[in-house]
């Protein structure tokens, strides 16, 4: 039986409250103003009064509008239809194409993993960005994010990976999502042809902020049937910063007594529900999420990035437009460097990054004055081949490609005494011919 | 379940929901009761009584519930039950069997449901201690059933007042936790209850410290984690408590994978509250494949799991804690040597500020309630060692990692921890970003233990403290001069600076640094901690002289070399005693030269 109440007593920010009983906590309802319909959600109950979070927000709703509860807690839609398909904020297709109202549905923001039913990842994901695969992989079922400040290309380097991936599905959720952004997005797949292994939830920065909080928990609820099924998902969320700014708004609403900078409390918990829905199912498939959370003014200790980081496994750095080879980590990475990838993969990460400290150190020491040796000389020629054959973002190579364009690297500026790689893989990888003509391909130097 | 009283849910929001009860019903602060959802039962805990209106945390999530559900109450605080069978167990923060309730549930987790913590069919081969008509106290041993590796004696329940004596006692024979092996009788005519049926298994309130022992004693033994840093610089002592804080990625985790590993005692408990997931896997996984060198079984058989992690909810993490610490203190009431390990009580401390936000309380510093400190430090102090009244001691340790947030030290939960623990281990975002593993910052570190058990310490050398203080001021100097050398170059300091350093250096390398993942380095053993230190500071002793910087440098890298081989090679055998000798003859030879 469904009740209509039509005497909303009480709005503040984004909430609203209703005189009803015999409402469930969570439940979902429509709200009916004069500006069209809203779905709204229960997040208090007190006495008779319920209080709503009304996610087209508050503007407009008029103390006489319409609540219609629906009896049933926020779902979506779900099958292999989904693929390809592009949704909003709550869950409506926004991409012109069919309805999909014949599909099951299911709730979202379900029950958390029995952490015995878990096994320790062991799978890995090939993005083709050297500086994920080389030197931190992503593990299946891996929870990382990029943190970067404003203005750093995180959504490009999301897209790249987004298309190259090695992945079943790929689900991009897009939380505050500026409208051009996710046109790209939208461009970039289209154009890559993985838009049918696709599924986007794209809410733009001009939705109504109660929306932002749905995206995470649809995307990863879509992603966990996924995994239940045995695909091996990937989600893309962007930007976490804007979800987490969702949270203070609602909470601060709610007369939330706030923690940290407007924050609330439960924000560790929060993110944690979100992040934690990423893994590898005892005999099934499995879920990897890759997060931007922008760091506002570069500062790590922000309250966003702080809880993020105790609650991923590693994080990637984003400064000047390349993944900054110091300071990113895959805390996972040693469950598959070596064992799943090739032999050789972890010493010659470790002398690469070690190299390439080493030609930052130079680089240093040049700048404050000092004379140039021969030996600066050739760590600053392996930094700017570093630089242009790993670090930018737009080289694209898968990781045994990379693999050996790391041998040709190192041969080219260095002797194999040089480089503190075990004797039996110099002898088995080092690149035979060390003349220089590779290095003019590239562009790069004399 | 159902107990005497009930009410009616008047008011949700999020996990913690009001409900009303009428005039005149009995209701406990701390009762467990259980809110009616659709017919499915969800666990609570009363955390405020205010009039008719009582506020229950709910320990699932509260998704459904409606104003006019049913509330039961209990009329039991929550309790964990106790009894053969927990070793090797994973519970959830209720102390729930996550194996068993993965048998109906697939992957996921279903709220509502719980399951008696033990065993209720298992046999137990009971052996009767006593005779029908002995005085017992709360505590008392009655028999013993064997547990794994452990005899484990079937207690008289700890929550006994007033006097009782053996009426009958069953004879030996194989039964169930919940069969009866003895009924007691009341001496005391004060007493209400004149019989008390006694089963395997016993239930105590997990928020009440057990204090059933003759008294708490001076933790003067040490507690050996095999982690060097720890162990010669920072010890812990059998029945300490210890705090492990430290910035995200400085290796807290690993830290305390390798203290639940190699820590030499009795059982271990681990307490994975509000962390990932993928951490308390590892242990899962791995623990049942390792060997514990000390009994050669499965590390699994002396470990016990309580996992409540991030995503699991809220309320139930609060509780995961003083679950552990329960579980804790009955091993330790049967006489052995507990170790517990809580990862982490950040996350504890921000369910306790989630659930006071709820409740409208004032906040305190960062929004954490202003009863963070005295909670803290009740958790902590549960921990000691006691001697029972049989004479028999058992020790509880307890080390808990912080997560503070941004890194910073000054937040209220590691000062209010700091307050209470007698030791401090540290960990630095600058160590661990120099890869100097384990990140335990040895300039901010400290352990009051080094002092109190100075006694027992001296018999590994007579001036073994000693020793280790002036190590650890050697690293300090090195450090200033570190600073120095930063400043004015190398060229700018004197040559017998530049030998403390590179002496600092050295400690630093091959003694505090440890290789978690090197099977040598990894774990040594007090043995071999002695020898090597001992080695390390007639190196420090040394009254080198040189003639110039560079002489230094060469003499001193390989010196630093030798060392560092050392540590990779299994102590006593060919290769270590091979490099032992080379720098006793380099120390010889140098003194030779200096006289």
């Amino acid at each position: 039986m469904i009740i209509e109440h039509s005497r909303i007593n009480r709005v503040q920010g984004d909430i609203i409250a209703v005189p009803a009983s015999g409402i469930a906590y969570g439940e979902l309802a429509t709200v009916k103003s004069s500006r069209g319909v809203s779905l709204a959600q229960v997040i208090r109950l007190r006495g008779d009064e319920v209080y709503l979070q009304v996610f087209a927000g508050s503007r407009g709703v008029s103390t006489g509008d319409t609540v219609r509860f629906l009896s049933h807690p926020m779902q979506v839609a779900f099958g292999e239809a989904l693929l390809g398909r592009i949704f909003n904020g709550s869950g409506e297709p926004i991409d012109k194409g069919p309805a999909l109202k014949a599909l099951p549905r299911i709730s979202i923001g379900g029950p958390s993993v029995n952490p015995v039913m878990r096994i320790i990842p062991r799978g890995f994901i090939e993005t083709r960005v050297p500086m994920v695969d080389l030197f931190n992989p992503l593990v299946e079922s891996q929870k990382l994010p990029i943190f970067a400040a404003a203005g750093e290309p995180y959504n490009e380097l999301l897209a790249r990976i987004g298309m190259r991936a090695n992945a079943d599905v790929v689900i991009l959720g897009g939380i505050g999502l500026k409208y051009d952004e996710y046109l790209k997005f939208r461009i970039a797949f289209e154009e890559a042809g993985v838009l049918s292994r696709t599924i986007m939830f794209v809410h733009t920065a001009s939705d109504p902020v109660v929306e932002r909080l749905l995206v995470p928990d649809m995307a990863l609820a879509v992603a966990e049937q996924f995994g239940v099924q045995g695909k091996r998902v990937l989600v893309l969320l962007t930007d976490m910063t804007a979800f987490a700014d969702a949270l203070k708004e609602i909470s601060i609403s709610m007369d939330q007594v706030p923690s940290n900078l407007g924050y609330p409390g439960s924000l560790y918990s929060d993110l944690a529900a979100r992040y934690e829905k990423a893994v590898d199912f005892d005999g099934a498939g499995s879920i990897t999420v890759l997060a931007v959370t922008s760091m506002p003014g570069d500062d790590v200790t922000h309250p966003v990035p702080d809880n993020t980081g105790y609650i991923t496994e590693g994080q990637f750095y984003l400064r000047k437009g390349v993944i900054e080879p110091f300071g990113s980590l895959s805390r996972l990475k040693q469950l598959v460097i070596g064992k799943v990838t090739r032999s050789d993969h972890g010493y010659i990460m470790n002398s690469m990054i070690r190299l390439f400290a080493r030609s930052r150190e130079v680089e240093q020491k040049l700048a404050m004055g000092f004379d140039k040796t021969a030996d600066d000389e050739r760590y600053l020629k392996y930094g700017r081949l570093f630089y242009e054959r790993f670090m930018d973002l737009r080289v694209d190579l898968g990781i045994n490609e990379a693999l050996d364009l790391g041998w040709k690297t190192l041969a080219e500026c260095f002797r194999p005494d040089e480089v503190e790689i075990k004797q039996e893989f110099i002898d088995k990888f080092w690149p035979q011919v060390t003349t220089v003509p590779a290095v003019c391909e590239y562009g790069g130097t004399n | 379940m159902n107990g005497p009283t009930h009410g009616r849910i008047v008011a949700v929001n999020g996990p913690l929901v009001t409900c009303e009860v009428d005039e005149g019903w009995e209701v406990l602060q701390n009762e467990v009761a259980y809110v009616m959802c659709d017919g499915v039962p969800l666990k609570a805990e009363v955390i405020r009584i205010r009039g008719r209106q009582i506020d229950l945390q709910v320990f699932e999530s509260t998704t459904g519930l409606k104003v006019g559900d049913q509330a039961d109450f209990s009329g039991e605080l929550l309790s964990a039950s106790l009894g053969p069978g927990m070793l090797g167990m994973i519970y959830d923060g209720l102390q729930n069997p996550l194996k068993e309730l993965v048998n109906d549930q697939g992957f996921f987790l279903k709220r509502g449901q719980y399951l008696p913590a033990l065993d209720q069919k298992k046999l137990w081969d009971f052996e009767p201690m006593v005779e029908a008509g002995t005085p017992v106290r709360p505590g008392h041993y009655l028999g013993q059933v064997t547990e794994g590796l452990f005899p484990h004696p079937i207690m008289t329940p700890l929550r006994l007042l007033g006097t009782w004596e053996v009426k009958e006692i069953k004879p030996r024979g194989q039964y169930t936790v919940n069969d009866t092996i003895a009924i007691l009788k009341s001496t005391d005519s004060s007493q209400s209850a004149q019989e008390v049926n006694v089963t395997l298994k016993q239930e105590w309130p997990v928020k009440m410290p057990m204090r059933t022992y003759e008294e708490r004693l001076l933790p003067d033994t040490q507690l050996l984690t095999q982690c060097r840093l720890i162990d010669i610089f920072f010890p812990m002592a059998e029945g300490g408590t210890a705090c492990i804080p430290g910035p995200f990625g400085a290796g807290k985790t690993v830290l305390q994978q390798i203290i639940s590993r190699y820590a030499q005692t009795d059982i271990v408990i681990i307490v994975a509250c509000g962390e990932r997931a993928g951490e308390v896997v590892e242990t899962i996984r791995e623990f049942p494949g390792l060997e514990d060198p000390k009994t050669g079984k499965s590390l699994m058989d002396r470990t016990v799991i309580i996992c409540n992690t991030s995503s699991m909810p809220v309320a139930a993490r609060e509780a995961s804690i003083y679950t552990g610490v329960t579980l804790g203190e009955y091993y330790r009431q049967l006489g052995l040597k507990v170790l517990l390990l809580a990862d982490s009580t950040s996350r504890w401390a921000q369910a306790l500020r989630e659930s006071s936000a709820r409740m409208e309380e004032i906040p305190g510093e960062e929004a954490f309630p202003a009863y963070l400190e005295s909670r803290i430090a009740a958790v902590y102090e549960r921990a000691g060692k006691v001697r029972l009244y049989n004479g028999d001691t058992g020790s509880l340790t307890m080390i808990g990692t912080v997560s503070p947030a941004g890194g910073n030290f000054e937040e209220p939960v590691t000062q209010n921890t700091l307050k209470v623990v007698g030791a401090f281990h540290g960990l630095s975002r600058s160590r661990s970003d120099q890869r100097r593993y384990p990140a335990i910052d040895p300039l901010i570190s400290w352990s009051l233990y080094l002092g109190q058990m100075q006694a027992s310490l001296n018999t590994r050398h007579e001036k073994w403290v000693n020793l280790v203080q002036e190590a650890h001021e050697m690293i300090f100097k090195g450090s200033e001069i570190h600073q120095m050398m930063l400043v004015v170059g190398e060229e700018g300091i004197g040559l017998d600076d530049l030998v403390v350093y590179f002496k600092s250096e050295i400690i630093d390398a091959v003694c505090l640094q440890q290789d978690s993942f090197d099977r040598v380095d990894q774990a040594t053993s007090r043995e071999r901690q002695i020898s090597d230190f001992l080695l390390l500071m007639d190196m420090v002793h040394h009254p080198f002289r040189f003639k110039s910087k560079e002489e230094v440098k060469c003499e001193m890298v390989n010196m630093q070399n030798l060392f560092f081989q050392l540590k990779y090679c299994p102590f006593g055998e060919e290769a270590y005693m091979r490099y032992r000798s080379e720098i006793e003859a380099i120390l010889e030879e140098k003194k030779a030269v200096n006289s």
